[in-house]
């Protein structure tokens, strides 16, 4: 923010830009590390499922910690952690690890339920026709697993792209980091939380609305 | 020709099926009768190789079913199963239920997969609801719909299990109907069933289980008219 105008100064149309290019920041983090969190959540929930019980024991346990460790921790642990192995990670590349690991471990848990909605008899059903266990997964648990926790999944890419905000800790500017430092220099709490706000609504309604056209789709 | 040799089976330490010895020839109707848990649904389950077996053998058109080198998806498709539970794919309608495995298992065109499964479902008497998802499916219907899925696959085996068990009893004649219209037209069946009538009408031989062991087994008119076994005579006195 170098301009020529007093450090303390009113909420600026420019401002507004500014808080607009930090929400597209918030979406990027977002759509990364939902899309990688939950290729690998899926990935996670099939072994959880699938896996013999030391598959089950060990990836269960570790993502057992990603999920109920705060999120803030792990942040500042893994951005901390990473300079120390000699490997310096930006504050948006250790943001995207982090947001995209404890993403897979909330996808992994409703992939597994998923899979388990549908039951032994149905599958059971599907390779009675001559199905291999891939088509099985690929046509039959697929659709009808997806159908039922859809609804879940999204609860979960919703609650990331918020906690996306905390990825400001590091220093990475994305809309809750933008509007601190607009709220340091206006002093305009008020203005610049509920543009924030209506940022955040912004990106989050695409999803909501268009889950609920699927569901409805699906449902008739 | 279904051949079973020695079968048995265990789950864990439950023995239940302790040595099972029967043969099925092309075109015969064999009705399975017998208390619950005498392992009826697991002999069925072993002949298309969805259960491991511990001992003996299944060969079917002398394929070894649980031979290691057995292509078991290939040997299914031969051998169509019905269950107790209809288990209609819910997200696809009844036409897309019956095309799918036409489709993507034995690589139908897309055109062709829905002319089979549009036949399949004429002769089970859904030709009306071919584009209905299963949901506005009654029972009976849905159970139908399970039996075109099967025939589909053009198999020369079809096997029941207590097809009729989970429908209300006036939706159990009309899939009873369907299953003695196969019979007829020379599908080879076996049937697990608690219909006695239907076990009698149409099948040309009886067997009856009773605690994984086939205690007996022969045309109706024996099991019904002469059982040899005690337990026969005991089963079949309670369940008239
Ligand atoms: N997957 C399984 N794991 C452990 N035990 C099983 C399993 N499936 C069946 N059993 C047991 O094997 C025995 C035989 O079961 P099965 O389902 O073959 O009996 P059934 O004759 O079909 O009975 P029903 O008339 O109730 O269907 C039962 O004691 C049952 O509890
Ligand atoms: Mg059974």
């Amino acid at each position: 923010m170098s301009n020529n105008m007093s450090f303390f100064s009113g909420f600026q149309p420019h401002d507004l830009l500014f808080m607009a290019e930090a929400a597209g920041q918030t979406l990027l983090i977002s759509v990364l590390s939902i899309s990688t969190g939950t290729v690998f959540g899926i990935i996670f929930g099939w072994m959880l499922q699938s896996g013999n019980w030391v598959v089950r024991a060990i990836l269960g346990t570790v993502l057992d910690v990603f999920r109920s460790v705060p999120l803030l921790i792990q942040l500042v642990l893994f951005f901390n952690f990473f300079p120390i192995m000699g490997w310096p990670l930006e504050p948006f590349a250790a943001g995207t690890f982090v947001l995209s690991l404890y993403t897979a471990s909330l996808v992994a848990q409703v992939a597994r339920g998923g899979i388990e909605a549908v039951g032994k008899p149905m599958r059971r059903a599907a390779r009675s026709l001559g199905m291999s266990y891939w088509q099985d997964m690929r046509y039959v648990v697929w659709p009808i697993g997806l159908r039922a926790v859809f609804p879940a999944w999204v609860g979960v890419a919703l609650g990331v792209m918020k906690d996306s905000a905390l990825v400001s800790v590091l220093g990475y500017v994305e809309l809750l980091r933008a509007s601190q430092i607009l709220i340091t220099r206006t002093q305009e709490p008020f203005i610049i939380l509920a543009v924030a706000g209506a940022f955040y609504f912004v990106l989050s309604y695409p999803l909501s609305k268009y889950s609920q056209k699927l569901e409805e789709r699906w449902a008739s | 020709m279904i051949e079973i040799k020695g079968l048995h089976k265990y789950f864990g330490d439950l023995h239940v099926l302790k040595g099972i010895d029967l043969n099925v020839a092309k075109g015969e109707v064999l009705s399975v009768i017998g208390s619950s848990g005498s392992g009826k649904s697991t002999l069925l389950y072993c002949i298309n190789g969805l259960e491991e077996i511990q001992k003996g053998a299944v060969i079917v058109d002398g394929v070894d079913v649980h031979a290691k080198g057995t292509d078991v998806n290939k040997l299914r498709q031969n051998l169509g199963m019905v269950f107790q539970q209809w288990n209609s794919f819910p997200h696809l309608t009844a036409l897309e239920n019956v095309a799918l495995a036409p489709q993507i298992v034995k690589k139908h065109s897309k055109t062709d997969a829905l002319e089979i499964a549009a036949k399949q479902l004429k002769h089970v008497g859904l030709g009306d609801k071919l584009n209905v998802y299963p949901n506005s499916l009654s029972g009976g219907q849905q159970q139908r719909l399970a039996i075109a899925r099967a025939l589909a696959m053009e198999p020369e085996y079809m096997l029941f299990d207590e097809a009729t068990s989970a429908l209300d009893p006036e939706l159990v004649g009309e899939v009873l109907e369907t299953m003695r219209m196969l019979a007829e037209e020379g599908m080879t069946m076996i049937c697990v069933t608690h219909e006695m009538g239907f076990a009698r009408d149409v099948s040309d031989r009886v067997a009856y289980f009773h605690q994984g062991i086939m205690e007996e087994i022969g045309p109706p008119e024996q099991i019904f008219g002469e059982a040899q076994s005690e337990h026969t005579r005991k089963f079949l006195a309670n369940v008239r």
